[in-house]
């Protein structure tokens, strides 16, 4: 009825809007009869037509009715909304693991063959199970047509969501936990493959997606937004929370050291630092805690790619 | 005020001449009529900005990407947004306003049983609310957290939320005050044979809300105390870094707000109950089991703030627990709206405008109180918390179910206040105008959330994009009707015909003294033998 997809995507769905047709279709009633008794009593006994209104106090009888009723109805809901919660919380053994991991703002997912992807690529019919990580704030992922959502509360252990993906498709993935200024770009997506198809994605172990003849630079880019720097630092030269690429290789930078103010140069040894321990060194005008450590997630080599890009931006 | 235009005979509140003249006769006032109307201009005009903060953001959602703000003031127009309206507005809201004034007139007495507390509790509050406001003047930009102020987020940001919180805690001891205050005057002060269960409906309402202000603001206060001690001090009750838990904060945080949610509706049911016998020219019907349902709502209303947290990843026996006693919570609500429903079979309706407002009341409140079923139940909840279905939910039940409901009762006792009467065809007019605007404001809403759009999102996709216009074009009427409501009720408050002491043949009795009522209300002391509904 409502499901972005109208289809079954995902195992849960079918429980979540069994829930939803029940507990939508008791409301409607209960709503659209009170409201019409209603008019209908304002109509029927308007002063024009009733004078004199009739002392009526109450009627236990009546009340005993409108209290049952009610619980019955309730105890209903519950059980449907329990029936299809349930499963979500028992995750089959035989789960492909992805180690997930949120930021500020960003997602990654990282496979059990190391591989890692922003966006989340998923086999058809086989049971998914998200290890969910964040570093920063309260984040909470959301699929939508596969009805699932679990807050990633930094800190938190065995915190994990899980599903089966049922049908082919491209599926959005959003952030449902306000996380600050970017918090509404902090979206990506879900591409449901056959089993083939995922298998050979799957063995291409290179972690970043090589972007065929293109300019070695450009490899670069591709890390920059694998790992959701970009929602920190523009291309383009604006400011956004941290300071943008553009220019930026070999500009003077003030920046704060073990709070003493000192002037430095962006060169490969900064950039390589700022990375590693973004907070050792704070460029003047930026606030230090935001950016975090990308020690185990970007590799040296990467690191020169992204110098090599950012040098690009220069000229 | 309305001093020059009043011609009444008998001296009023309004023109007596006390000690201090000029503002100072009000701000200084001790009399508890004073202090409403103290507590009304103030919630009015917060809630202009409120309301105005509300429509900008409407209009920046009329289209994806940016269209008249950015990001970050978007960000901050939420928060400020809703610490108005529901720390500025809606929890003093109904209490403040109508309880103070009716209050000790309805159960017979001359004032509170603390004028001086109740005269304190309103500085309190304006000291709180100047403290919140200065949030967003000074220090690094406004807060942008949302009103929640969730941890670790609201120790990461960089903008200037101290002040906020502070406000928030110095608001709630304005709450606590009047809690006390209206328990110990219910009491003590009632008249000479006002049995409890002679006492009218709203006063009723009154009394289960003293109690959650007085039982569940403290923990609030903790709360908003320890996220100070963490911003300034650094200890780390909250902050994972330093193994805090930030889930501890939501259940602090919610273990006060959701019985909030209570403090704000109770008193707005209880305005319904006492506007629909008078005029249906009928007995209430189960004046009993409303009562009931009253304390019931009270009492169970403490047990079911984990229904904001069901993706929290709270253990399976507290999510269910917590899921089967909100619903719970909704029998004695359901209870209530076949009272009045009940209440108009057989009487002889008298359309005017309060009963326009108090009969849309159950409209949008049976919407808002439905939708609470779809949050309430588990796996509805994980589709749909934090979305726009949320936002929708919650605004029906607070600016629908206390908005129509404060709405209702400033129409219904204006004439008592001011002793005049607002025109009633632009009254009308304007009833219908806001009806419709609120609900092509809020009803697509309730779609975007089940097609899965988060909430505090400053821009969206595409896909997203129909609904949000006429979202938005609900918001604008909306604030069309409420211009028209608002003009007519305060030119008519000054040039307004002149209104008798009953114009609507109520039976309680504010009813039985003159508009506007003498400051001490009561002549003699009036002696209770009947019933606040027996209508013959
Ligand atoms: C949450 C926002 C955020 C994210 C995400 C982020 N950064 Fe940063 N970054 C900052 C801030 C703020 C600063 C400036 C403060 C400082 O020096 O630590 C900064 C500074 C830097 C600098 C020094 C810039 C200069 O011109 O002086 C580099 C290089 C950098 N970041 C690279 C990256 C890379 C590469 C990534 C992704 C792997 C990334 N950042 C992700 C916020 C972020
Ligand atoms: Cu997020």
């Amino acid at each position: 009825m409502y499901s972005s997809t109208g289809i079954d995507a995902s195992n849960f769905v079918s429980g979540v809007d069994t829930a939803f047709m029940v507990i939508l279709g008791i409301a409607f009633f209960f709503l659209i009869s009170i409201t019409a008794t209603m008019i209908y009593f304002i109509i029927r006994y308007n002063k024009k037509r009733n004078p004199i209104a009739k002392q009526i106090k109450g009627s236990t009888k009546l009340e005993i009715i409108w209290t049952i009723i009610p619980t019955i109805l309730v105890m209903v809901m519950f059980y449907f909304g329990w029936a299809g919660w349930r499963p979500m919380q028992n995750p089959p053994e035989n789960a492909l693991e992805i180690e997930t991991t949120a930021r500020m703002w960003s997602f990654n997912f990282k496979y059990p063959n190391g591989r890692i992807t922003d966006t989340l690529y998923v086999p058809q019919d086989q049971p998914v199970k998200l290890n969910l990580f964040s570093l920063d704030v309260i984040h909470s992922l959301y699929i939508p047509a596969f009805r699932v959502k679990q807050d990633m509360v930094p800190g938190k252990e065995n915190q994990f969501m899980w599903f089966t993906p049922r049908s082919l498709g491209d599926y959005d993935l959003f952030c449902a936990e306000y996380c600050g200024l970017q918090h509404s770009y902090m979206y990506s997506g879900v591409r449901v493959l056959p089993r083939e198809e995922f298998d050979k994605w799957y063995s291409d172990t290179s972690r970043v997606v090589s972007t065929a003849g293109a300019a070695p630079e450009m490899k670069g880019l591709q890390i920059l937004r694998i790992n959701g720097c970009n929602a920190c630092h523009s291309t383009d030269g604006s400011k956004l929370l941290g300071p943008s690429y553009r220019g930026s290789f070999g500009a003077t930078r003030i920046v704060e050291t073990d709070g003493e103010k000192r002037e430095i140069i962006v060169d490969e040894e900064y950039i390589r630092r700022s990375i590693y321990e973004p907070n050792s060194d704070i460029v003047e005008g930026y606030s230090s805690g935001l950016m975090l450590s990308y020690k185990d997630l970007i590799s040296e080599e990467e690191i020169e790619d992204i110098i090599l890009y950012i040098k690009s931006l220069n000229d | 005020m309305t001093r020059e235009g009043n011609q009444h005979d008998e001296i009023s509140y309004l023109r007596v001449q006390g000690r201090y003249r000029g503002i100072f006769a009000w701000i200084f006032s001790t009399d508890h009529k004073r202090i409403g109307l103290l507590y009304l201009y103030s919630i009015m005009t917060f809630f202009l900005v409120g309301a105005t903060l509300g429509l900008l953001m409407k209009l920046e959602l009329i289209a994806p990407g940016k269209t008249v703000m950015e990001a970050q003031t978007y960000n901050g127009f939420f928060t400020f947004h809703g610490v108005i309206m529901i720390f500025l507005i809606i929890i003093p809201g109904l209490p403040a306003t109508f309880g103070n004034f009716l209050l000790p007139i309805m159960i017979g007495a001359k004032d509170v049983a603390f004028p001086r507390l109740n005269l304190l509790s309103w500085w309190i509050y304006v000291f709180g609310a100047l403290l919140a406001l200065s949030s967003q003047f000074m220090g690094d930009g406004p807060p942008d957290t949302g009103w929640t102020f969730y941890a670790p987020y609201s120790f990461k940001t960089t903008t200037n939320m101290l002040p906020a919180v502070m406000g928030a805690f110095v608001l709630g001891f304005s709450s606590i005050l009047t809690g006390l205050n209206f328990i110990v005057t219910i009491h003590r002060m009632r008249a000479p044979g006002m049995t409890w269960l002679k006492m009218p409906l709203f006063p009723w309402t009154l009394y289960g809300t003293g109690w959650i202000q007085l039982l569940a603001t403290p923990v609030v206060g903790i709360t908003l105390l320890m996220v100070a001690a963490e911003r300034i001090l650094n200890i780390g009750f909250f902050d994972p870094s330093m193994g805090g838990d930030p889930i501890l904060y939501q259940h602090l945080f919610w273990i006060y707000s959701h019985p909030a949610v209570y403090i704000m509706i109770l008193p707005a049911m209880g305005a319904i109950s006492e506007i629909i016998p008078t005029f249906a020219r009928k007995s209430i019907f189960g004046y009993r089991a409303i009562v009931l349902s009253t304390l019931a709502i009270a009492f169970v209303g403490y047990f079911v703030w984990g229904h904001h947290m069901f993706t929290s990843g709270m253990s399976g026996t507290a999510l269910y627990t917590f899921s089967i006693l909100t619903f719970f919570v909704a029998i004695p609500s359901a209870i209530k709206v076949f009272n009045w429903v009940s209440t108009m079979h057989a009487g002889s309706i008298h359309a005017e405008p309060p009963f326009y407002w108090a009969a849309s009341f159950i409209f949008v409140f049976m919407i808002g109180g439905l939708t609470g079923l779809v949050l309430g139940s588990l796996a509805t909840n994980v589709h749909v918390h934090d979305t726009q279905f949320v936002v929708a939910h919650f605004h029906y039940v607070m600016f629908g179910g206390v908005g129509f409901a404060f709405m209702a009762a400033i129409h219904y006792w204006f004439p008592k206040i001011y002793g005049r009467m607002y025109d009633k065809g632009m009254a009308k007019t304007g009833w219908l105008i806001f009806f419709i605007g609120f609900n092509t404001l809020y009803l697509p809403m309730f779609y975007l959330g089940i097609r899965g759009m988060p909430r505090r999102y400053f821009d969206y996709l595409e896909e997203f994009h129909g609904p949000n216009i006429i979202s938005t074009i609900g918001a604008v009427v909306l604030i069309a009707g409420l211009f028209m409501i608002l003009s007519n009720l305060i030119v008519s408050a000054r040039k307004g015909e002149k209104a008798s002491g009953n114009p609507w043949k109520g039976n309680t009795l504010e009813w039985k003294i003159p508009s506007p009522p003498p400051p001490e209300n009561f002549e003699e002391t009036p002696v209770i033998t009947r019933g606040p509904y027996d209508f013959n």
